[in-house]
């Protein structure tokens, strides 16, 4: 069996008729009894798993997933990875998830076609460039790798952009974090699992959870469609269905769930090498390795549940990307969707203790989860083996809405939502 | 583009309206109030999959009234001026 992939394996299996790979995890039947249990099959949870098996060596553990891995906001986000935040809190964690992004290749020994393109915010007026410029000074002191670009900077590594007099968002300069740009989603999540599942995590898809064992005050599993688990501390990394989850634990949260949606054209030759972000528009756009346009906007405005987007954002995004972006006019789109995600009051997650004693939370990412993924799984398998806080987790516990110690990105990093 | 049942003015497009918070998050009374109940109160929510009632606001005549909607399916079973005690769809 071959179980490493390398250019020599692939040599190998190519001689001998690809008969030699393997799986790349398992799907083994659930047990009754766990060290730990992780529900959500998506990149936080699939990184939970696997770094309690390899930085705790816990690897007795079940990952539970209601759908397929990867089929929620893991699959549905435009991708793209950077730190530049303005709190120091948030630069610690979203620091350390973009430099476990950089070696996850390596470490997975899985290509998640990390490509370091650099993430473009554009400024539009004389305002926006003096607020870029006061963010920027918060996030180098943060010691995170942004600079400053003028309009002639911004010309000549976007020549594209609508720069004529009829532009509604005319160009006045911009920051660029060149370490930040694009993954692979989905191989985010495949390559954790496959590493996760070697070192021994049960990976369960289509394992729903209906309820959970609470004994003591205190959660001693679940149970689900495909049976009752038990352990002694459960995470849950559900992100979208926070709250529902939280309602059977008996609790809730300070989440509202919203659609944000995204879309991709038709694929075309290579015409923009970077991440672009208008925060004037509420647009930005990257392209794709396969050469589609990779189009996000802001959050629909009505809370939901149903993962389709409504129109009047779709509309909004498009016109911007179009004012900002002329000679797309042609393209059509192939697909557009939407992700359920977790709005909280502060824009900032929340990752620590549930109000149910032995049952820890990843939620709350807002529409910024994907970036953050090799953190989050740091620190609820942090959380998960030790019962207490990572130092950059500690911040981020749901504690702070009570004690009014917000960690507020919305006004901070100007980010929408 | 969804139409949103104004009482006040009728159906009107979705881009008139704004989000207000879940029904019956009530602002306790009082100077003792504790730092659980008042952070309840600001910032915890049932954020409900499926059927829910809420507070909007018609940004065109400026009304906040109560809508009972689905946050699934998007359907709107129906709105009331607030203190009304039966839907009106």
């Amino acid at each position: 069996m071959t179980r490493r992939y390398s250019a020599l394996s692939l040599f190998k299996e190519g001689l001998s008729n690809q008969s030699g790979w393997e799986p790349a995890w398992r799907s083994p039947e659930p047990k009754s009894r766990y060290d730990a249990i992780v529900i959500g099959g998506g990149g936080h949870g699939l990184a939970t798993a696997y770094y309690l098996a390899k930085n705790h060596g816990v690897t007795n553990v079940a990952l539970l997933e209601k759908g397929w891995i990867g089929g929620g906001n893991t699959g549905r986000n435009t991708t793209v990875v950077r730190s530049n935040y303005f709190y120091p809190e948030s630069a610690a964690i979203y620091g350390l998830a973009h430099s476990l992004y950089k070696g996850l290749s390596a470490d997975l020994n899985y290509n998640i076609m990390l490509s370091q393109r650099g993430v473009l915010t554009l400024a539009h007026s004389e305002n926006g460039l003096e607020a870029a410029a006061r963010t920027l000074n918060a996030i180098q002191v943060n010691g995170i790798d942004t600079e400053m670009l003028s309009l002639d900077d911004v010309k000549r590594l976007v020549p594209i952009y609508n720069y004529g007099p009829d532009c509604r968002y005319p160009v006045f300069g911009g920051t660029l974090q060149k370490s930040g740009g694009t993954a692979r989603h989905d191989a985010v999540a495949w390559g954790y699992a496959r590493a996760a599942s070697r070192l021994g995590v049960d990976i369960i898809q289509n394992c729903e959870i209906t309820d959970f064992i609470v004994e003591g005050g205190r959660c001693r599993g679940v149970v689900t469609t495909r049976g009752t688990m038990r352990a002694e501390r459960t995470g849950m990394a559900v992100a979208g269905h926070s709250s529902v989850l939280a309602a059977k634990a008996g609790f809730r949260l300070p989440v509202n769930s919203y659609a944000l949606q995204a879309c991709v054209s038709e694929p075309v030759k290579p015409i923009l090498d970077t991440v672009v972000i208008s925060p004037d528009t509420g647009v930005y756009v990257s392209q794709s390795d396969k050469g589609e346009m990779v189009i996000g906007g802001a959050l629909d405005r009505i809370p939901s549940y149903g993962q389709r987007g409504n129109l009047p954002v779709l509309e909004g995004v498009i016109a911007g990307m179009l004012d900002m972006f002329p000679v797309f006019g042609q393209l059509k789109l192939m697909r557009q969707w939407a992700g359920i995600v977790d709005v909280v009051p502060d824009s900032s997650p929340i990752i620590g203790e549930s109000p149910l004693p032995g049952l820890f939370l990843n939620c709350g990412w807002g529409t910024g989860g994907f970036k953050a993924i090799p953190a989050g799984g740091t620190l609820l398998a942090h959380l998960l083996a030790t019962g207490k806080h990572h130092d950059i987790s500690r911040p981020f516990d749901l504690d702070r809405y009570r004690t009014g110690r917000l960690i507020d990105e919305a006004a901070g990093s100007g980010i929408a939502h | 583009m969804q139409l949103f049942p104004c009482p006040f003015c009728g159906p009107r497009d979705e881009r008139e309206f704004h989000y207000g918070g879940e029904a019956g998050n009530l602002r306790p009374d009082g100077l003792d109030v504790s730092p659980d109940r008042w952070a309840d109160y600001l910032h915890m929510r049932a954020n409900p999959k499926g059927a829910t009632k809420e507070i909007w606001v018609h940004t065109t005549c400026g009304e906040f009234f109560a809508m009972e909607r689905d946050t699934v399916v998007h359907t709107v079973s129906g709105s009331t001026t607030l203190g009304e005690a039966e839907p009106r769809s």
